[in-house]
């Protein structure tokens, strides 16, 4: 159903291309490593929340083809859990990022359960609809603090021992966290598992007929999807120190499939890129108020329209290679 | 005054009644998407930025040209579907080959500038509209007070309901949409001009929502924002109901927004999130919904 990359061995064989991906993660790395010497590293940290959660997204409407319009749910909630079990419960870092991802996967398994019940698109309305539901009980929970949310989360100590507070330590921690749920998910999708979720893709029914329980690997797929969202959002809130009612509407959602659109659905490095040019684009145009609602729009109508293959995507498929 | 279940008749059937107008503005909104779907293959989520565009017509022209409640409630679905029409001419149009996903994302970008403009103009508090003199005011039933804007609104999103309702199952011109919906390739081949059909549903559908928006202005406030919250409950409303059957979006409209209006009396806490639940159950114990056909 996605516009997908040419076969890149149906070409010339050479070291380059087959390698593309290992190539591309050596500078993707490479890049973060730099880069905290050249920007802020607070925003990069943002950025790096909002990249591994945009490739949790990407692993499900990439690989599954299941759009999901409800992904603030497990970011928003999982960072709404760890911040308040991180200030309020005292419980150290690595552990209310645990808490925050744990709640996650659970409505992960709830919403997934019900959504995947109907296909194409139903699936994006009903996933849109629990999570509008989960934010209007974070609306009326107590411990969620209405239009303030949960502020002043300390960072604390990792595992009891080593602070936080500084910024090149945390983001060390970040670009771990990151790296590790960018591993997995590319371990998923280069797995038998994984070949079965792009055979439900391209062709559910065929899958079922060839003796796969379809439901079973999608529920299984949406799982890890939000507690990938879970883990990102409970570290974005051990970061900034902030859990609040943006992170869990559905904004929040738009956001995230703009991210992965813009890099480019179903490419790994994709979302990565996508979620540091909206990051940017926000930041540098957060002046003009409401009319980064409208760009954002703006983005999403050309994507749609000319764009399909997102940057990553146009990238890769002019290489004639994968990325 | 009397009480049922220890809730004064008065709040009750207040309550109802609000129930039954936002049951009128979730059949009318359910029965566009559903009539758009239908033709289009696209859930169209601008959807609510229509019927914001509805309500912010209907506010523009009593402040500009003076032009009140009675005149809007025909000019605003006309230019809204005027403008429905432009954006499936230069948007719509080329995706229909495609993945119904890229239509949801599409039009998702097409609310979001929508919103985002009008936001920007009017800024995000309520404006208030007033009611038509002919319509204000209201009748002692004995057991609650009905205004009569409120009455007026249930009668005339039932009677739009039930015509378009007549219109696509009962007429020669619904008989062509219906053969459309099922085979275009078949139907052009009769000498059907499908493409231009496809372009006048969608603007019926945008007029559709923009007449529930000029019915909503005088009942809550014209905000930029009063869409997008109120789709993604129709949203929910259409997974309950299913899109398969224009008199079952009608009827499951009506009966969620009397569950809601329910709710508020006796369960006040859980009336923003009684229509997702209700949502989720129809998913355990009927996933095609209660309307529809299993895909």
């Amino acid at each position: 159903m996605m516009e997908h990359v040419v076969d890149p061995l149906a070409g010339q064989r050479s070291v380059w291309r087959e390698q593309s991906e290992t190539i591309g993660f050596i500078v993707m790395v490479v890049a973060l490593a730099v880069s905290p010497f050249l920007t802020y590293p607070l925003f990069l940290m943002q950025a790096l929340c909002f990249a591994l959660f945009a490739c949790a997204f990407n692993l499900l409407i990439g690989y599954v083809g299941l759009l999901s319009f409800g992904h603030a749910l497990y970011f928003g909630w999982a960072s709404y859990i760890a911040a308040h079990a991180a200030k309020v419960w005292g419980l150290s870092p690595e552990l209310a990022i645990l808490t925050g991802t744990l709640v996650a996967t659970v409505c992960g398994v709830i919403a997934g359960s019900l959504a995947i019940r109907r296909q194409g698109i139903y699936f994006a309305m009903i996933t849109l609809a629990l999570a509008q539901m989960m934010y209007f009980v974070a609306v009326r929970a107590k411990f969620t603090g209405g239009e303030d949310g949960i502020q002043a989360v300390p960072r604390g100590h990792l595992f009891g021992l080593i602070d936080l507070r500084d910024e090149g330590t945390m983001y060390v921690l970040v670009l771990v966290i990151f790296l590790a749920g960018f591993l997995l998910i590319y371990r998923i999708i280069h797995s038998p598992f994984g070949e079965v979720l792009k055979a439900i893709r391209e062709n559910e029914t065929r899958a079922i007929s060839l003796g796969y329980k379809t439901d079973r690997y999608k529920l299984m797929a949406f799982v890890l999807s939000a507690m990938l969202a879970g883990v990102a959002g409970s570290t974005k809130a051990i970061v900034v120190g902030i859990a609040s009612l943006t992170d869990v509407n559905w904004p929040m959602s738009g956001e995230v499939v703009l991210m992965a659109l813009v890099g480019g659905l179903g490419t790994i490095f994709g979302p990565v890129v996508g979620s540091f040019v909206i990051l940017t684009l926000q930041y540098k145009l957060a002046f003009l108020g409401e009319w980064v609602l409208v760009i954002q729009g703006v983005i999403f109508v050309i994507c749609v329209l000319l764009f399909r293959r997102g940057l990553i995507g146009e990238l890769a498929n002019w290489l004639k290679i994968k990325l | 005054m009397f009480t049922i279940f220890g809730v004064p008749s008065g709040a009750l059937f207040g309550q109802l009644l609000i129930g039954l107008i936002n049951g009128s503005f979730y059949a009318l909104l359910s029965l566009g998407l559903a009539v758009i779907f239908g033709m289009l293959n696209i859930i169209n989520f601008t959807h609510g930025a229509q019927y914001m565009l509805g309500a912010l017509t209907a506010y523009i022209l009593l402040q500009v040209s003076g032009l009140g409640y009675w005149p809007s409630l025909i000019i605003a679905p006309i230019v809204v579907g005027l403008i429905g029409i432009i954006i499936e001419r230069f948007f719509l149009q080329w995706l229909y080959k495609l993945d119904h996903l890229y239509g949801l994302l599409l039009t998702f970008g097409l609310a979001l500038i929508i919103e985002g403009v009008s936001r920007h103009y009017f800024g995000t508090a309520g404006l208030p509209y007033t009611l038509p003199d002919s319509l204000q005011g209201g009748h002692n039933l004995g057991f609650m007070f009905l205004p009569n804007y409120r009455a007026w609104v249930i009668a005339a999103s039932l009677t739009v309901c039930l015509v378009t309702w007549f219109l696509i199952e009962r007429t020669r011109i619904g008989a062509y949409l219906r053969a459309a919906t099922e085979n275009p390739t078949l139907v052009r081949a009769f000498g059907i001009n499908v493409p231009r059909m496809i372009t006048l549903t969608y603007g019926f559908g945008a007029a559709l929502a923009a007449f529930a928006g000029v019915m909503a202005a005088p009942i809550y406030n014209v905000s930029p924002n009063m869409g997008s919250e109120l789709i993604i409950v129709v949203f929910a409303v259409v997974v309950i109901g299913g899109m398969g059957s224009i008199l079952g979006a009608i009827i499951t409209g009506f009966a969620l927004g009397v569950v809601e209006g329910l709710t508020k009396v006796f369960f006040p806490e859980a009336s923003n999130t009684v229509i997702f639940v209700i949502m989720a159950i129809v998913l355990l114990v009927r996933p095609a919904g209660l309307f529809g056909r299993r895909a």
